[in-house]
């Protein structure tokens, strides 16, 4: 026997089969170095970067600055270190975006599978669907605010309190899409073959749903996921406009926005950095998505 | 399929009455009052006295059966007195704005010429770009043209439109004088140069909201299609010897819009309510404008009405869009 | 008359030529944008100031105010007064005559008729007519003859210019509101939104909460006003965006209340295509305190109400150093600019009427300091906090949600930090703050909180019902629906006594000193109120706009029928 031609090749793990393929897909790679830094920048910036707390008379002195090496962003109009305000806005944002999402996908995944596999569930769900999606969403959040605020602010502090009603109503008002996506997937794949034969060999709906439907439906959960991130920052930063939300010595990327919205034509960089940041977390969580979904699919992998 | 039809309809009306009933307790349960705008000079009686000459000390649930009876009996009769010059309305109270003291309706009739062809343009404009750069960018997938679509597209949804539509006006209407920064909604079309000047107006917020629609709809529209190019009767029409061309444009493009056209239909109801950034920024006086005003001064009525317009909208869509769903796709099967 | 005379009346003829060679119609069309679209045109419906400003284009009062402070006849002959006998020696009755050949827009005569009927409008209990106040303590209004009407006062009224005076309170034509009265008020829609009037302009189209279309009124009684042929009224978008049209593109003639960022304000003027302009009315943003414990450990219906007063700020000393530390200077560079100036009293204007009260306008940080240490207000535990008896000096300080207000929340958050007295900021929705909904606990009369920051100011120019409202009964509490306006629930029977007894002065001096006592109490000697900038409003006009005399005491656009275009 010849040793060398005819050694078969070690099997791959299946995470190393998924990384493989992830990483042929540069955009996806670049999604994640970027968010890798971005979050870098917010979780450990403020270990580097200390915020120095300047007296009010001494800060004013200091204000509407551009880059400098002081200040690498510039300050604001009250003389306060932009550096330290994007990190300490991005923890926030970037929080936001990801729980809202993980709830809005949870809830999203669950209802569409149920509403998919059960037909006799399927009516009153996709109704519910309606009427989530027929909810104003301001006013909605202005009712949870009044209702909760005072207790969870109790309970866990004035800011956490926000931020639990803040990725509540997000998340609750955003799992439609989701869940319409996994219905409609789950429809298609309740007719197909292997599942008719799981079906006929008397397998537990539970079992057919974990085994058969849930790996098949990765694919479009992880677009929904990522389209609910991208939305999920954008909607805190749509709030942010218009008012509710954190407290206003709380700041997110959105509110900096629009904190800097008024001095567009001056200090256009109050608007480009907050800006910058959300797009590029948008950005790059898109790319992964991308990335995840092509090497998540057997069809796709190895070709 | 018919009798699949026949029942969701059935099942939409008391959904319907269902839904109304929420958001008219939603809306009613929110905090602030119309009296909000008012200015402080204003003392605490003579407020009294307008809450009560607004009709809005009544309790809640005799407010809704008189909205209802209002919307579903007085509105339509006031629209067939209208078309047919018949007199079936009299002179029974109309759903009411309290900031102007106007017939809800009238309002949204003068809006929906705007919102229609300033936000509906903006969503065909944007359909017609998502879909054939999602086509191509499946078919060469990781290729140039491919990386540089999605990044478009990327764009196009990570930038929040009050972002990139205060950024246009600052480069289009202020610095270059291209376009106008607000909108002039008593522009009549009558002419060549009118309808430039209409065009030139509507450059701004069409471009903004195109922008944003056709990010989402070309990524769907991209990843049903690699979906289906992976599928085996593509090899096996690519063996059978048939063009690209046919392959992917007769073949894939079928299967693959199905999703895309479901969420398409899903999508119109946005057309009316969702552009309100960008309609308050513009000044185009859209419903999506009338709303968010409606909130913040406080008009129960007017909230309540397009709130529940909207949920009308919304699960006439949804209908429209598994009934869709359900033609096109032969492996979906309602009983 | 020699050369040089002759020379400046030349250069001054010179200068009046463009107003005086005017005819009407002969300058095209006026274009004005406002932040907040226009709602209905009829100023007793209305639901806010931007309604009464459109609406005094086209409908007129008898009499105004002009930007001085100071009443002007409208559709009157004179101002009435106790000299020409057009107000009663007792004070109780005022007759105005019109002035003759008065027409409506649709060309028939201004009546007396008019007049009362449009008393009987407002004062019907079923309209719900937004300036019911104006016509407070009537007996009657009645024609005397076609051209004279007589008020009747219930009691001597010292002020009797209210009714009928400014631009809340304009003339309706009979005929076309005879159908509106009462309960029937809201459904008038033609009426309410293209009202006829006196003006200078006559409403052509109307689009609610979007245009106003006018054109100049054919019936206006100077045929050489208005210079314009039509008018244009579009509202919408931001403070930002209305300046921006006018300054920077030059799309607009007028903006109304551009308060935008001072840096913003001195870009704008810079590049020299408009000015802004700016008057001082009686507009004060100020800090009310609260005097009662607004603490959630209490059951609602005692929380914020006279059952438990404050534990710290009914000591006199914290509410002084509180004042002592805030820069009032930097607030109104920061947020106003010119728009803006540093104030101690709550009734910053008429000059009659304003205390010569100064003292607080240097900020003190060592002075407040000292006062808390001498009151027994020290940190004993090193946290930097304040306190005495157990109590911190930590205080939950709310506003409305607005980029200035925030930036001044912080300012005085870091001021009183140096002091010892620690923050916590809220913002509210400004639709909730002011809503006054009983069942919210977010609204500025409910005072869930121990300082509140807003800005308030008075109709007209005598200032006896804006002092009236720091009376013990006016304190909001659950046996009122938390309707009232003394928000500091400040409680003082010598105050009381003092606005008692100038509602029985009639010697304008007297009242005068008597209105700055009443604003020294509430300011200077109690520190209950703490003022903090008196704010003009700021509008923007383009340089090819004459004519613009901005007026804080009536309508900005009082004098619209004078604009002219500059050529």
């Amino acid at each position: 026997m010849n040793e060398q031609s005819t050694a078969i090749p070690k099997a791959q793990s299946q995470f190393g089969a998924v990384w493989q393929q992830f990483r042929v897909h540069r955009g996806a790679v670049f999604g994640l170095i970027v968010l890798g830094l971005l979050a870098g920048f917010v979780i450990f910036g403020p270990l580097f970067w200390p915020e120095v707390k300047l007296k009010v008379v001494e800060a004013l002195k200091v204000k509407n600055q551009g880059p400098s090496l002081r200040f690498p962003f510039g300050t604001d109009q009250l003389g306060r270190d932009m550096m330290v305000r994007m990190m300490a806005a991005g923890k926030v944002s970037l929080a936001v975006g990801f729980v809202a999402m993980i709830i809005a996908i949870f809830v999203g995944t669950g209802i569409g599978i149920l509403a998919g596999y059960f037909k006799r569930l399927d009516g009153p769900l996709m109704r519910l669907t309606d009427l989530f999606l027929s909810l104003p969403l301001i006013p909605l959040l202005l009712v949870l605010v009044m209702l909760f605020r005072d207790t969870i602010a109790s309970g866990l502090g004035p800011e956490l309190g926000a931020f639990l009603l803040i990725v509540f109503a997000i998340g609750i008002t955003s799992w439609m899409q989701a869940a319409r996506i996994v219905r409609g997937e789950v429809l298609a794949l309740k007719e197909r073959e292997y599942v008719l034969a799981a079906k006929s060999i008397g397998v537990p709906a539970r079992r057919v749903i974990l085994r058969h439907i849930l790996p098949n439906i990765i694919s479009p959960v992880m677009v929904a996921a990522t389209l609910g991130v991208a939305e999920a920052i954008i909607t805190e930063s749509v709030l942010s406009f218009l008012g509710l939300g954190f407290p206003p010595d709380f700041p997110t990327w959105g509110r900096l926005l629009f904190d800097g919205l008024q001095y567009i034509q001056l200090y256009p960089e109050r608007v480009i950095w907050p800006g910058l940041a959300i797009s590029l977390t948008v950005l790059s969580v898109n790319y992964i998505g991308d990335g995840l979904r092509d090497a998540l699919d057997p069809r796709i992998r190895g070709r | 399929m018919l009798t699949f039809t026949l029942r969701r309809l059935l099942l939409a009306l008391p959904t319907l009455l269902f839904i109304s009933l929420i958001i008219f307790l939603l809306v009613d349960l929110a905090p602030g009052s119309p009296m909000s705008e008012i200015p402080l000079t204003v003392p605490p009686e003579v407020r009294q006295k307008m809450i009560e000459a607004l009709g809005a000390d009544q309790p809640v649930f005799v407010r809704y059966i008189l909205w209802l009876r209002q919307f579903f009996w007085v509105e339509p009769a006031n629209l067939i007195d209208g078309w047919f010059g018949s007199n079936l309305a009299g002179d029974e109270q109309r759903i009411l704005s309290w900031q102007s003291r106007s017939p809800v309706f009238t309002v949204i009739g003068q809006r929906i010429p705007q919102t229609l062809t300033v936000i509906g343009t903006a969503y065909l404009l944007g359909i017609a770009i998502a879909i054939p750069i999602g086509i191509y960018s499946a078919y060469r997938q990781y290729s140039f043209f491919d990386q540089l679509g999605t990044l478009v597209a990327m764009i196009g949804f990570s930038v929040p439109t009050f972002f990139s539509g205060t950024l246009f006006i600052i480069i289009f209407a202020v610095w270059l004088h291209w376009f106008p920064t607000k909108y002039d909604t008593t522009l009549l079309v009558t002419d060549w140069p009118s309808f430039v000047l209409q065009l030139k107006q509507m450059a701004m917020p069409v471009m903004v909201l195109a922008l944003a629609n056709a990010a989402a709809i070309s990524r769907y529209m991209r990843s049903s299609m690699l979906e289906n190019m992976g599928q085996d009767y593509v090899r096996t029409a690519r063996a059978k010897g048939m063009t690209e061309r046919v392959v992917v444009l007769k073949h894939v493009l079928r299967n693959s819009l199905i999703p895309v056209v479901t969420v398409i239909a899903l999508g119109i109801p946005s057309i009316f309510g969702g552009a309100i950034i960008t309609e308050n920024l513009f000044g185009v006086n859209g419903i999506g404008a009338a709303l968010i005003g409606a909130i913040h001064a406080n008009d129960l009525p007017m909230v309540q009405t397009l709130a529940f317009i909207f949920a009308v909208l919304i699960v006439v869509f949804n209908l429209i869009a598994d009934v869709l769903y359900g033609l096109l796709d032969p492996r979906i099967r309602y009983e | 008359m020699n050369l040089k005379s002759a020379l400046l009346g030349a250069v001054c003829a010179f200068a009046m030529a463009p107003a005086a060679f005017a005819e009407r119609g002969t300058d095209g069309e006026v274009k004005l944008t406002f932040p907040q679209a226009v709602s209905i045109m009829n100023p007793y419906l209305s639901s806010g100031t931007k309604d009464i400003f459109a609406a005094s284009m086209v409908v007129e009062p008898l009499a105004g105010y002009d930007d001085t402070g100071a009443l002007i006849a409208k559709l009157v002959s004179d101002i009435p007064s106790v000299e020409n006998g057009g107000i009663s020696e007792d004070l109780t009755s005022i007759t105005w005559k019109l002035l003759p050949g008065l027409l409506w827009g649709d060309g028939s005569p201004v009546t007396a008729e008019d007049v009362v009927f449009t008393g009987q409008y407002c004062m019907d209990p079923a309209g719900g007519c937004a300036q019911l106040s104006k016509f407070e303590g009537i007996k009657s209004i009645e024609a005397v003859d076609a051209a004279t009407v007589k008020i009747t006062f219930n009691a001597p009224k010292p002020n009797p210019f209210t009714a009928f005076v400014g631009s809340t309170s304009p003339v309706l034509q009979k005929a076309q509101f005879a159908a509106c009265m009462g309960a029937a008020a809201p459904t008038c829609t033609d009426p309410n939104s293209m009202p006829l009037g006196t003006g200078p302009f006559k409403v052509t189209g109307f689009t609610v909460n979007d245009t106003v279309s006018m054109e100049a009124n054919a019936n206006y009684r100077d045929a050489t006003k208005p210079a314009f042929a039509s008018a244009v009224i579009k509202g919408g978008g931001d403070a930002e965006g209305s300046a921006r049209a006018v300054m920077s593109t030059g799309e607009f003639d007028y903006a109304w209340n551009t308060q935008i960022a001072p840096d913003s304000q001195a870009a704008m003027a810079a590049e020299g295509k408009g000015v802004f302009v700016v008057a001082f009315g009686t507009l004060v943003e100020r800090l009310e305190m609260n005097m009662t414990d607004p603490s959630a450990d209490l059951p609602e219906g005692e929380r914020a109400t006279v059952k438990h007063p404050h534990p710290f700020l009914t000591d006199i000393n914290v509410r002084k150093a509180l004042s002592m530390a805030i820069d009032r200077q930097t607030l109104t560079e920061v947020g106003y600019g010119a728009g803006g100036a540093p104030t101690c009293n709550i009734v910053p204007a008429p000059a009659l009427y304003a205390s010569d009260n100064t003292g607080c306008l240097t900020q003190d940080i060592e002075g407040a300091k000292a006062l808390l240490e001498a009151a027994g207000w020290v940190d004993t535990n090193g946290d930097g906090i304040r306190e005495k008896d157990g109590k911190n000096l930590s205080i939950l300080y709310q506003s409305t949600v607005n980029p200035i207000r925030q930036d001044f929340q912080a300012l005085i958050k870091d001021w009183w930090a140096e002091i010892g007295v620690e923050t916590e900021l809220k913002a509210i929705d400004p639709s909730v703050f002011f809503g006054g909904d009983a069942g919210s606990p977010d609204t500025f009369q409910k005072f869930y909180a121990d300082v509140e920051m807003y800005a308030n100011n008075f109709d007209g120019t005598d200032p006896e019902a804006y002092l009236t409202q720091y009376k013990c009964d006016k304190a909001p509490s659950p046996e009122n629906q938390w309707q009232g306006e003394n928000m500091n629930r400040f409680c003082d029977p010598a105050y009381d006594a003092m606005v008692a007894e100038l509602s029985g002065t009639r010697d304008e001096a007297k009242r005068a000193e008597l209105a700055k006592k009443l604003n020294d109490m509430v300011t200077k000697d109690s520190g209950i109120v703490v003022p903090l900038v008196h704010r003009g409003t700021l509008s923007a006009h383009s340089n090819a706009l004459g004519g613009v005399k901005i007026n804080a005491w009536d309508s900005e656009l009082w004098n619209v029928a004078d604009w002219f275009r500059v050529k």
